[in-house]
C-alpha cells in the first residue's frame, strides 16, 4: 500500500473545505464561507481548529453551526476537532461574499446594503424587491423571522418578503 | 432541596462586567415576557429579537466576569445562582413592563444610554470588553430606532396614547439617574482606560431624548431628584419576583442541562 503524505497546506484546504461546506440552518443556500462566519482554519499535526464569529449576539444558530462544523471535519477525516469563538473584529454583513449575496437573493431574500447606512436615527433606505426587482418596497417591520431579518412588502409585485439587514 | 448561592468575588473588574453583564440579562428577561402578549405580530418579533440580543450580550459578559474572577463560576451560575441582592443591575431595567408605552419608554431611556455607552467602550484598552462592545453597539443603534419609532407614534398619536407614554416617562424618569452614577472601584477602571466614564455621555443622551420626545410632542419631566441602589444589591421589590421565574428550573433541579 501505497500511503501518500498530504502537505500541510493540502491538510488545510482539505479541513476549511470540509468546514465551508456547513450551512446555515436558517438560511440552507448559504454557507458559513459565504455569509464570513467562518474566519480561519488552522492545522498543527493532527489538531484543526475552526474559528468563527457570531453573527448577532443571540443568535440560536451558532451553537448549531459549530456542532456541524465539528461533524463535517470528522467525517472529512480530522479527528477531535476544536471550534473557537472569535470576537474581533465584529462579524458585519459586509463581509457576505457576492456569490452569497446573489444566492439570498434567488433564494426570496433581499441582501443586505452596505452597513455605512445603519447608524440613521430614522431609517430612510431603499431595498429592491428580490421577486420581481421593483425599488417600491416598503418595511413593514424591523424585526423578522430570525434576528437577522427585517420584513418587508412590495408594492409593485404585492409580495411580502424578508431582507437579510445590514449589520 | 435548597441550592444555595454561589459566592463571587467582586473586583472592581468582575463588578464592572457583572453590571452590564446583569443590565443585559434583566432587560431582555423583561422584554421576552411580552412572547405571545405583544399588541401584534411584527411586533411581538421584536421585542422577543431585541430580548435575544440583549440575552447573548449578557452571556459574553457573565463569561469574561467569571474568566476575569478566575473561580469555578460561569455564565449560567452566574445568571442562576445568585440572589436579588447580589444582582448589580440598574433600577431601570428591573421596572415591570407595565402598558406597552412603559415598555417602549423603558425601552428608550436605556437604549439611548447604551448605544452611545457600547460606542464608548469600542476604544477599551481591555481586549475582550472592546470586542463585546463593538458586537453590541451595532445592535443598540437598531434598538434605539424601533423604541424612537414607537415613542414618536405614540406620543404623538391618540389622546389616549399621547397620555399613557407621558404617564410612563414621569413614572420612569426617577430611576435614569443611576446610569450616570460611578463608584470608587469604577472610577479606577475610567482612568485606567478600561470603563467608560458615563458621565461624559449624558449630554448625548439628554440630547438623543429631548429629539424624540420632542418629535413625540411629549415633554421630558424637570425634577432632578434620582432613586439609586441597584448598582450595589439594593433593588426593587420587583427583581425578586422576576428572578424566582428566571431561576426556578436551576433553583428546582439543581444541576439541570438541555
Amino acid at each position: 500500500m501505497v500511503t501518500v503524505l498530504e502537505n500541510s497546506a493540502g491538510l488545510r484546504q482539505r479541513a476549511w473545505d470540509a468546514a465551508a461546506s456547513v450551512v446555515d440552518p436558517e438560511i440552507p443556500v448559504l454557507t458559513i464561507a459565504d455569509l464570513g462566519v467562518l474566519r480561519d482554519v488552522t492545522v498543527d499535526g493532527d489538531h484543526v481548529e475552526v474559528a468563527i464569529t457570531p453573527t448577532y449576539s443571540g443568535c440560536p444558530a451558532m451553537n448549531m453551526i459549530a456542532l456541524e462544523i465539528e461533524v463535517a471535519l470528522e467525517r472529512a477525516g480530522f479527528q477531535h476537532p476544536k471550534v473557537r469563538t472569535v470576537l474581533s473584529p465584529a462579524w458585519t454583513t459586509d463581509w457576505m461574499s457576492e456569490e452569497g449575496r446573489e444566492k439570498l437573493r434567488a433564494y426570496g431574500i433581499a441582501p443586505p446594503q452596505a452597513s455605512n447606512s445603519r447608524r440613521a436615527l430614522f431609517g430612510e433606505q431603499a431595498v429592491a424587491c428580490p421577486q420581481c426587482g421593483s425599488d417600491k418596497t416598503e418595511l413593514l417591520s424591523e424585526f423578522g423571522s430570525t434576528s437577522c431579518k427585517a420584513l418587508w412588502r412590495c408594492k409593485t409585485c404585492r409580495e411580502p418578503f424578508d431582507y437579510f439587514k445590514c449589520h | 432541596m435548597a441550592v444555595s448561592n454561589i459566592e463571587v468575588s467582586e473586583t472592581p473588574l468582575v463588578l464592572y462586567a457583572l453590571r452590564r453583564a446583569d443590565d443585559a440579562l434583566i432587560l431582555g428577561h423583561r422584554l421576552s415576557e411580552w412572547c405571545g402578549h405583544a399588541p401584534m405580530l411584527e411586533e411581538d418579533m421584536a421585542l422577543s429579537n431585541i430580548a435575544l440580543d440583549l440575552i447573548g450580550q449578557a452571556r459574553e459578559l457573565y463569561s469574561y466576569a467569571a474568566k476575569a474572577e478566575g473561580k469555578n463560576n460561569d455564565e449560567d451560575t452566574l445568571a442562576y445562582l445568585r440572589d436579588v441582592r447580589q444582582y448589580r443591575n440598574l433600577l431601570l431595567v428591573e421596572q415591570p413592563n407595565g402598558d406597552f408605552a412603559q415598555t417602549l419608554v423603558r425601552q428608550l431611556f436605556y437604549s439611548a444610554f447604551a448605544d452611545p455607552y457600547w460606542r464608548a467602550m469600542m476604544t477599551s484598552r481591555d481586549a475582550t470588553l472592546a470586542a463585546i462592545a463593538a458586537k453590541s453597539e451595532k445592535e443598540s443603534a437598531y434598538h434605539l430606532r424601533h423604541a424612537s419609532e414607537w415613542i414618536i407614534r405614540l406620543g404623538d398619536g391618540t389622546d389616549e396614547s399621547h397620555q399613557r407614554a407621558q404617564a410612563a416617562i414621569d413614572h420612569l424618569w426617577a430611576f435614569t439617574g443611576e446610569m450616570f452614577a460611578v463608584d470608587e472601584g469604577e472610577r479606577a477602571l475610567i482612568h485606567a482606560g478600561i470603563a467608560v466614564d458615563p458621565g461624559t455621555l449624558r449630554g448625548r443622551w439628554l440630547a438623543t431624548l429631548s429629539h424624540v420626545v420632542g418629535e413625540a410632542t411629549l415633554t421630558l419631566p424637570q425634577n432632578d431628584w434620582m432613586q439609586q441602589g441597584g448598582r450595589a444589591g439594593r433593588h426593587s421589590e420587583h427583581l425578586g419576583h422576576l428572578l424566582s421565574e428566571l431561576q426556578s428550573m436551576q433553583r428546582t433541579f439543581p444541576g439541570l442541562t438541555w
